[in-house]
């Protein structure tokens, strides 16, 4: 069953191609690592999947509904979040008050409350639930925005580099932060530079050089592919 | 009920300053003084106290955009205008009798609102943002006023009533309340001044309660980051439409207000000194927060008129080092700077207290 359907996806500005029909598709219930080099395009197909770009042409299917033409807003409440590669959240505000904005469309009082609780536990940001936001350290902005991101309760979630300035036992830690949410039955999209943390979570690998799909594939047949290797070196066009 | 008793929950929260017995002490303080001050002053300064409040309503509607919302509005005061002369439009032609100054303000507010509706949907469904914001809205308040200006000529009018250019409309009746025997006239003194201070408070006790609320959240959302809040399902084109057009009707009462203070309105009023001063008044208080756009706006213009007395330029150039100023020392506002380092002040004190 996929979840995600991208049909011949193209999206260019002026005459350079930043995604060159891309087709790719996601299974239910995954965890699907998107890699490659800086520029393949990686962050702006999320920002077609998102409906903040809009394709030239092709098509954007989620859950067998055509979403091309649909708004950002609309995405999201089919069931789409994200986070994004800058930590997105509202800094001028608390911790909790971050995750009440984004918990407050679906409960209410003391409801809401109990989410926002078992959320900051999730995330062991519990202590530092009253700070302002802006203050928090860069790993814990990510998971801030992470706990935003999974508090709509998405069928799909799309992780932009979630682990982008993480130390090794941060990223770990987000590493199974995001298998706990997985096995809770959400599918994952990331983006990722860093291989320990693919190699600890990723069931698919795909990766895109120059707006195309170059290879797909479990992580160890992706590893063993030299032309992977070669793109990563710059020696593609050699 | 239990509803309706919930919203007083939101009187107090994460978006404004101010909260406990002892700010709410102090609230009933400040509201008994202020309706007792006229049993201890004269007519003419009642009066000119109407005259500062009156301006609190469009500080207020700046503070809701630009200090909660995060979009700069420079041009609040074209729905002063709009509805100042919507006032006097509809009560020079149909008079005061059956309450009817009444009905006109609340028609004016409503033509201001919907003008407001007008250009915020293609403001913001068409996207535009930050800086542009202040442009176009500042284009217009400034287009309004270059076009009342012309109509000086009888061709002007609308009904009986003459536009008047440069001049301005003025003779429209004052706020009339039908009254069994004899209908009350609100001249601007003391009938006047507990009508808008009533007003004043259930506008301010009313953003409290809509800043802290879900809607309020949104708002500050939008103005933190709103690419995040539209992730989380927001469509942030309607909350933003929303506020511009609550702030609208609340520069439009200010406009209503000041036209029955005064009896006349005139197209300097959407000007580009009237349009800038709401922002230093703002800006200088602090801008994200009700309370000290309040006291910041009322403090500001009692300077600003202190200093007239001298000569309005001078009061106008103190106006501009007075923004600097805030700027470069309190970029938050110099009211709710000092309100803030009071609360870590008194939260240092009780602890060391316990």
């Amino acid at each position: 069953m996929s979840l995600l359907e991208l049909r011949k996806l193209n999206k260019h500005f002026g005459g350079l191609h930043v995604t060159n029909s891309v087709d790719l598709t996601l299974r239910t219930g995954e965890i699907h690592c998107l890699i490659g080099p800086n520029g393949a395009g990686k962050s702006t197909l999320f920002r077609l999947i998102l409906g903040e770009h809009h394709p030239g042409s092709g098509d954007i299917l989620f859950a067998g509904e055509n979403i091309t033409a649909l708004k950002s807003f609309a995405r999201i409440h089919r069931g789409l979040s994200v986070k994004f590669q800058v930590p997105g959240v509202f800094k001028g505000v608390s911790v909790r008050q971050n995750l009440e904005i984004a918990l407050q469309s679906r409960h209410r009082g003391a409801e809401l409350e109990a989410e926002i609780g078992r959320l900051l536990a999730f995330l062991g940001l519990e202590s530092e639930q009253a700070q302002i936001a802006g203050n928090l350290s860069h790993g814990q902005k990510q998971w801030l925005e992470i706990g935003m991101a999974i508090s709509l309760k998405p069928r799909l979630l799309l992780l932009d580099e979630p682990t982008a300035g993480m130390s090794p036992e941060e990223t770990h830690m987000t590493g199974e932060m995001v298998q706990r949410l997985n096995a809770d039955g959400m599918t994952v999209l990331a983006i990722e530079h860093d291989m320990a943390f693919v190699r600890q979570v990723a069931h698919r690998v795909t990766v895109l050089h120059l707006g195309q799909v170059f290879a797909q594939g479990s992580i160890d047949e992706i590893v063993a592919d030299e032309r992977v290797a070669a793109i990563y070196l710059g020696q593609a066009h050699a | 009920m239990r509803g309706f008793l919930s919203l007083f929950r939101h009187l107090e929260g994460p978006q404004t300053a101010g909260r406990g017995p002892a700010f709410w002490s102090l609230f009933s303080l400040v509201l008994v003084a202020a309706c007792a001050y006229p049993l201890f002053s004269d007519g003419y300064t009642v009066g000119n106290t109407v005259y500062f409040f009156v301006w609190v309503f469009i500080a207020l509607s700046l503070c809701l955009i630009w200090g909660y919302g995060g979009s700069l509005s420079f041009g609040q005061t074209a729905f002063f205008g709009i509805a100042g002369y919507g006032y006097g439009v509809l009560t020079i032609n149909f008079g005061s009798a059956y309450g009817f100054t009444l009905v006109a303000l609340v028609l004016a507010i409503a033509i201001a609102a919907l003008f407001a509706l007008l250009l915020g949907y293609f403001m913001f469904f068409g996207r535009i943002a930050g800086v542009f914001l202040g442009i176009v809205t500042l284009a217009v308040t400034l287009m309004l006023e270059r076009f009342m200006a012309q109509t000086a000529g009888p061709e002007w009018h609308i009904g009986s009533a003459r536009l008047n250019g440069f001049n301005g409309m003025s003779a429209m009746p004052p706020l009339t309340i039908p009254w069994p025997g004899e209908p009350l006239v609100l001249f601007a003194d003391i009938g006047l001044y507990y009508v808008v201070l009533g007003l004043l408070v259930l506008v301010y006790l009313g953003l409290r309660i809509l800043m802290n609320s879900a809607f309020g959240n949104v708002i500050v959302a939008i103005r933190e980051n709103p690419e995040r809040a539209e992730m989380l399902g927001y469509d942030i084109r309607k909350y933003q439409l929303i506020t511009f057009v609550i702030g609208a009707a609340l520069a439009g009462l200010s406009g209503v207000l000041y036209t029955v203070w005064g009896q006349y309105i005139t197209p300097s009023s959407m000007g580009m000194t009237a349009a800038a001063l709401p922002l230093i008044w703002v800006a200088v208080g602090g801008r994200s927060d009700l309370t000290s756009t309040l006291i910041g706006t009322l403090a500001v213009l009692a300077a600003f008129q202190a200093l007239t007395i001298y000569g309005s330029q001078y009061a106008l150039v103190f106006m501009g080092v007075l923004l600097v100023l805030t700027v470069l020392i309190a970029p938050n506002g110099l009211v709710l700077g000092t309100m803030n380092w009071l609360g870590r002040f008194a939260a240092r004190f009780t602890q060391r207290a316990g």
